[in-house]
């Protein structure tokens, strides 16, 4: 596990182990964003930004000073602690250079700091012992695939809205199911690297 | 004021109530569905996570309210999450100890609990205001409406996924196993379906 390269990581990130269509994470801006294509693109690219950073940032907090010291078990806080300061920068670059991304986005963009999938990144990391550069690989793939998944279900919502749909099911229950089939659909990429 | 009445009227039973019904988390607010698509395979694990958040959830917004009228506003969202992470640290070294092969099979998910937004919900739009009480029901309330719907959806993953419940073999040899309950579009199948059931089921009101 820990000998793939870097680039085989970085793509079975986005297409076979796609962080939100087999691990379920960063679920919930998923289904509340996707509604239009450009607020998507926009929250993706932010999401994609962040991960990566965080991904790398979060291993050498983890290596050079939880390791050594012995607090592993600290790391949840650790972790929380860095993505909520790098959200927190992303988001003053943001409001600066883009104002109309920065409202459109609204309150999602503060929401990245409990977005799961970024933590999960960086959990699993830990858990699959890669190096800085796995690591930063791992963090970028995972971000892309998460946007690439985010992009796809906005452009079938955009469709979806001429449907008829049951009450019931209109909304989340549908945008679930459909997440459902982009799962299916996946699964087809698996067994083109071996994980 | 007969006791039943007096019962279904308490602030105590209404807040409970529209965790676990009215408002559940899962097909009402879908939230923290992550972990609702990542656990359900299993029964045994579903109960744990359930466990877990039950715990986190409700003791995290119980400490939120104690602390409400002395956390300053701008940092409260770090205060949350500080505290919530301290309540996740504890069932996760719980669980290392005492069921450490539950603890591998969930793997990064029990630490997931922290960003998990039913938590963060809670504390921000009802612990933040309410007295330590309410708030405690609160919480307990919402995760067990959460818990709940996740046994639910888990109990037909497993059951078409493997053919068991809880680890035994309940099908017979012959019936021929979804395997795709178990992985990955199985669960975003199910929880289709449980939203479209449940808010079939319950009645409509204006959102």
């Amino acid at each position: 596990m820990t000998q793939q390269g870097a680039f085989t990581i970085f793509i079975a990130a986005i297409f076979i182990n796609n962080i939100l269509l087999s691990n379920f994470l960063g679920m919930c801006p998923f289904i509340a964003v996707s509604r239009e294509v450009r607020t998507a693109a926009g929250l993706g690219a932010a999401v994609a930004f962040v991960m990566t950073l965080t991904s790398g940032l979060n291993y050498l907090v983890y290596a050079y000073l939880l390791e050594p010291l012995g607090l592993e078990y600290l790391r949840y806080i650790a972790f929380i602690v860095v993505i909520a300061a790098t959200v927190q920068l992303v988001e003053m670059v943001i409001e600066r250079t883009s104002p109309v991304l920065y409202y459109a986005l609204g309150i999602f963009l503060p929401l990245i700091t409990v977005n799961c999938a970024i933590l999960g990144v960086s959990l699993f990391m830990v858990i699959r012992q890669y190096s800085f550069v796995q690591s930063l690989a791992y963090g970028a793939g995972s971000g892309v695939g998460w946007a690439l998944a985010i992009l796809a279900m906005a452009g079938l919502r955009r469709k979806m809205k001429r449907s008829r749909v049951p009450a019931a099911l209109e909304g989340p229950g549908i945008t679930v199911i459909l997440a459902g089939i982009m799962a299916l659909a996946f699964i087809g990429f698996s067994g083109m690297v071996p994980m | 004021m007969r006791p039943a009445l007096w019962l279904r009227r308490s602030r105590a039973v209404s807040t409970l109530r529209r965790g676990v019904w009215d408002d559940n988390p899962v097909y009402r607010q879908i939230l923290g569905i992550c972990s609702t698509l990542a656990v359900t395979n299993l029964l045994v694990n579903t109960v744990v996570m359930g466990l877990g958040l039950i715990f986190a959830t409700a003791m995290s917004c119980w400490t939120v309210s104690l602390l409400r009228n002395v956390t300053p506003k701008r940092v409260r969202m770090m205060a949350q999450v500080l505290i919530i992470a301290s309540y996740v640290i504890l069932v996760d070294l719980a669980l290392k100890a005492y069921l450490p092969e539950i603890s591998e099979a969930l793997g990064p998910y029990v630490g997931l609990i922290i960003t998990n937004c039913i938590i963060m919900g809670r504390c921000e739009a009802f612990a933040a205001k309410n007295p330590p009480g309410l708030a405690f029901l609160d919480g307990l309330g919402c995760a067990v409406g959460y818990t709940l719907v996740l046994l639910a959806i888990a109990f037909f993953r497993e059951l078409l996924g493997f053919g068991t419940l809880f680890g035994y073999p309940v099908l017979p040899e012959r019936v021929t196993l979804w395997t795709i309950m178990a992985m990955p579009p199985g669960a975003f199948f199910m929880l289709g379906l449980a939203i479209w059931f449940f808010r079939t089921i319950q009645k409509p009101r204006e959102a």
